[in-house]
């Protein structure tokens, strides 16, 4: 290895003598010119780096949200946080961990790595990619503007009809739900497409798809299911905002709206989404452990085949969100039945993930301790997952913290780590320099008591009766010790994280130079530069293995081009547009019926402009 | 010209061409859903009017003949401009454009009838189902409308000619489309009692 770290380094080291990775992208024309070219970039690498930024600033929002309600559950009948502070705060936790932290820091690395990958310069819509990151910006501030209103969402991050009625919740809260929640959305959907065509349409010639690395192809598999699944919550979201605002009567049971309804489409978009979180850090995950094993995937199509099961039979399994709700016995037969089998697609990945391992050099880095840590906690919210998803046992089990504590493990466990895994394992690439070790090895074993300290007492506390989104429990329910148990854990769990948050910022400046190919990977990202130069490779590489960086007399591409590329131009038409849809669903808020049309007029104006506005200028 | 600067894609395929295809798949569940949510709330209103007192098949029927003849204008505007007829691209695109506008004007005196008859978007189920799927294709319509109406202006300035046929074939895309969420609405909600 030690030969190939020091090959590798060769030829990108030269760059980076006394340059901080934090002067690499800043424009020689001082703060305004390098704000300007930030705010109109087109690059997917810069718009990963911005996507990866917001998701961190948003999960330490979401983080200090979690550590006031476990100080809050602490101890029994506390009063630090109120009831209704608390309604507020679960909301916004869960929606901030899932809209605006896991998804984004997916999006991210789809951003930075896929189109290195594939042997690609940029994506098929630079611009609309830019559009995407502004929309989500622009929608995750607004949402946490909330708090400032004092009004923060309370109905729970499924908002179920019809506690979210303007009878039962007349002021802004779920106003700023609803309307923040669509315009996470279209940022999704819009992003979505423009994976599926840049994976499909820009992969270097003899990349077949069965040539792809996993990550590239579990964003592929994510995207179809974010490009079929956004639509139903998106229709979901206007039903509810056209009751609140326009006064119909889709959740309302009085008029004959049923509120069973909301369920059925918040759980058909809900169940694939939670595949949305974890798809992409099984891809991660999957690229990492071969290149610490040293060894190719092990039944690579398998793996590949297996993500695709498990994108399709994610739709066909939601209403087990819904056992409680009396659908009546065949539906739950039916249900009980399709969650059965989908454990048999993620079971057979852990199983390939330790067949990789098994006989393989392994070397434990942190990216690798991450990857293994996923296969070990996410088995163990897998298993809890396969135990409610019998009915007769989903009964006992729903609402109560048994369900917290699964959830937690397949999300924060699953999602979340194999997250950490991608962080320490691309971060090389991104910045040219190595995340420490030492620190990494701290953030690992921290997170891993941490983490567990906080989520494993919760199954006990729910099975004896403690329901979730309750603001306190009396001490005569039994559940005080695990509670504290996981108080103290969460505050480790917040602790590790700020590990990793120090070593983020810190080794920008004192890392160690990484070089093109610091692990010795074997997918075409490794063979450009570290930071890659912003038109990816000076020329399209021709790929003839699935492993072309293993192959024999595998080539950097570290020299200059023959002529310099040709790259889409920056535009401010994304981020103006961006600010034109948010002020379109924002003035909904006004509650009269023509204001959001001014925001229409305006969006308008800025696609025109968009539109007439050559993507490339010479 | 911007189309030279594309490396060739992989499949071959121009890459909005795909998204859009893409994008029209997510779309058939956006109308899914809707046209789902008419069906499962069909029969559930509990005050009138119900859909038997409102809906006019003969008008209707006339309003769906105009959009499928839009359709048909679409093929030929297409036809038009791959043949390298500005004129004949022009006519074609003009005749979309109006049935596209008259279609959207049946909505219209359709709608404001509803209101006089009592149905509103806040009457009953009804109401809130019907006006927002038909509302939100209507709303597609327009975008349609507009869209081929900025391909007409171009056309007229010359800015398009032979070469840009995959413009005019992905705006053909998106109104072939709305049409067939058309031909599935009118069949759900109007033709079946």
């Amino acid at each position: 290895m030690a030969d190939n770290i020091a090959s590798a380094g060769t030829s990108a080291n030269g760059d980076l003598e006394g340059h901080g990775a934090a002067a690499l992208y800043t424009d020689p024309r001082g703060l305004g010119a390098t704000i300007w070219s930030w705010i109109t970039t087109v690059d997917h690498k810069r718009i990963g780096i911005m996507y990866g930024t917001a998701a961190l600033f948003f999960l330490l929002i979401g983080g200090i949200e979690a550590l006031l309600m476990r100080i809050q559950l602490a101890v029994p009948e506390n009063d630090f946080v109120g009831a209704e502070t608390f309604n507020q705060l679960f909301t916004m936790h869960g929606t901030t961990m899932i809209f605006l932290v896991a998804m984004p820091m997916a999006v991210a690395f789809f951003n930075y790595i896929v189109p290195l990958q594939i042997g690609a310069r940029d994506v098929a819509f630079p611009r609309l990619n830019a559009l995407s990151f502004w929309i989500f910006l622009f929608g995750g501030l607004y949402l946490n503007s909330s708090f400032l209103f004092g009004a923060a969402p309370n109905a729970s991050w499924v908002a179920y009809a019809n506690l979210t009625s303007t009878q039962f919740s007349p002021g802004p809260n779920v106003d700023f739900w609803v309307i923040g929640l669509s315009i996470v959305g279209v940022s999704s959907l819009i992003g979505a497409i423009n994976f599926i065509t840049t994976i499909i349409n820009l992969r270097a010639p003899g990349l077949t798809l069965m040539r792809l690395p996993l990550f590239t192809w579990m964003t592929f598999v994510t995207s179809w299911i974010l490009a079929t699944a956004i639509p139903v919550i998106a229709v979901a979201l206007i039903f509810l905002a056209a009751d609140r605002f326009f006064g119909t009567n889709f959740f309302v049971p009085i008029a004959g709206g049923d509120p069973i309804l909301w369920q059925h489409l918040f759980w058909i978009f809900g169940h694939p989404e939670v595949y949305i979180l974890i798809l992409p850090s099984f891809g991660i995950i999957s690229d990492v452990i071969p290149t610490f094993s040293r060894k190719p995937l092990f039944g690579y199509p398998v793996v590949v085949y297996a993500g695709i099961l498990i994108g399709f039979i994610g739709w066909g399994v939601w209403s087990h969100h819904m056992f409680t709700s009396g659908l009546g016995p065949i539906a739950d037969s039916f249900f009980v039945a399709s969650t059965m089998i989908i454990a048999i697609p993620t079971g057979v990945k852990i199983f390939n993930w330790i067949g990789t391992m098994w006989g393989g050099s392994l070397r434990f880095t942190t990216a690798m301790l991450f990857a293994v840590g996923l296969v070990a906690i996410f088995t163990v919210g897998g298993l809890s997952g396969i135990m409610h998803a019998s009915a007769p046992v989903d009964l006992q089990q729903h609402d109560s913290y048994f369900v917290v504590a699964h959830f937690h493990y397949t999300i924060v466990g699953g999602a979340m780590v194999g997250l950490f895994a991608g962080f320490y394992y691309w971060y090389p690439k991104v910045t040219g320099r190595l995340m420490s070790e030492t620190l990494g090895k701290w953030h690992f074993w921290t997170f891993i008591i941490g983490f567990n300290l906080t989520f494993f007492p919760m199954h006990f506390a729910g099975l004896f009766g403690m329901p979730r989104r309750v603001f306190t429990y009396p001490a005569e329910l039994g559940v005080s010790g695990y509670n504290m148990a996981s108080t103290i854990g969460a505050f480790i769990f917040g602790l590790s994280s700020l590990l990793f948050i120090i070593n983020l910022v810190r080794s920008c400046y004192k890392g160690v130079a990484a070089g093109a190919n610091p692990w010795g990977a074997p997918s075409l990202e490794w063979s450009t530069s570290s930071p890659p130069p912003h038109y990816n490779f000076a020329e399209i590489p021709l790929v003839s293995s699935r492993e072309p960086m293993w192959a024999a007399g595998a080539l950097m591409d570290s020299h200059a081009p023959a002529e310099e590329p040709v790259m889409p131009s920056p535009s401010i038409w994304p981020i103006l547009t961006a600010l034109g849809i948010n002020l379109t669903w924002i003035l909904v808020m006004t509650r009269i019926w023509w204001v959001p049309l001014i925001g229409l007029a305006l969006t308008a104006v800025f696609i025109y402009s968009w539109a007439f506005q050559p993507a490339f200028r010479d | 010209m911007a189309i030279a600067h594309h490396p060739p894609t992989a499949t071959g395929l121009d890459n909005v061409k795909l998204g859009f295809w893409t994008f029209i798949g997510s779309e058939t569940l956006f109308f899914g859903s809707l046209i789902s949510t008419y069906m499962v709330y069909k029969g559930a209103s509990v005050a009138g009017p119900y859909p038997h007192d409102v809906l006019n098949i003969p008008l209707t029927s006339v309003s769906t003949f105009v959009l499928l003849m839009s359709s048909l204008a679409m093929v030929l505007a297409l036809n038009a401009v791959q043949a390298g007829s500005r004129s004949g691209a022009l006519v074609w695109l003009m005749a979309v454009v109006i049935l596209g506008l008259g279609f959207l004007g049946f909505q219209a005196y359709e709608f404001t009838h509803f209101v006089h008859e009592g149905l509103t978007i806040k009457t009953n189920v009804f109401g809130s189902s019907f006006f927002v799927l038909t509302g939100f294709h209507g709303a597609h319509v327009s975008v349609g409308v507009l869209w081929l109406l900025t391909l007409w202006i171009q056309t007229l300035r010359g800015k398009i000619g032979k070469e840009d046929t995959l413009k005019v074939e992905i705006a053909g895309l998106y109104w072939h489309f709305v049409d067939v969420v058309w031909i599935v609405i009118f069949t759900l909600v109007y033709l079946i009692p």
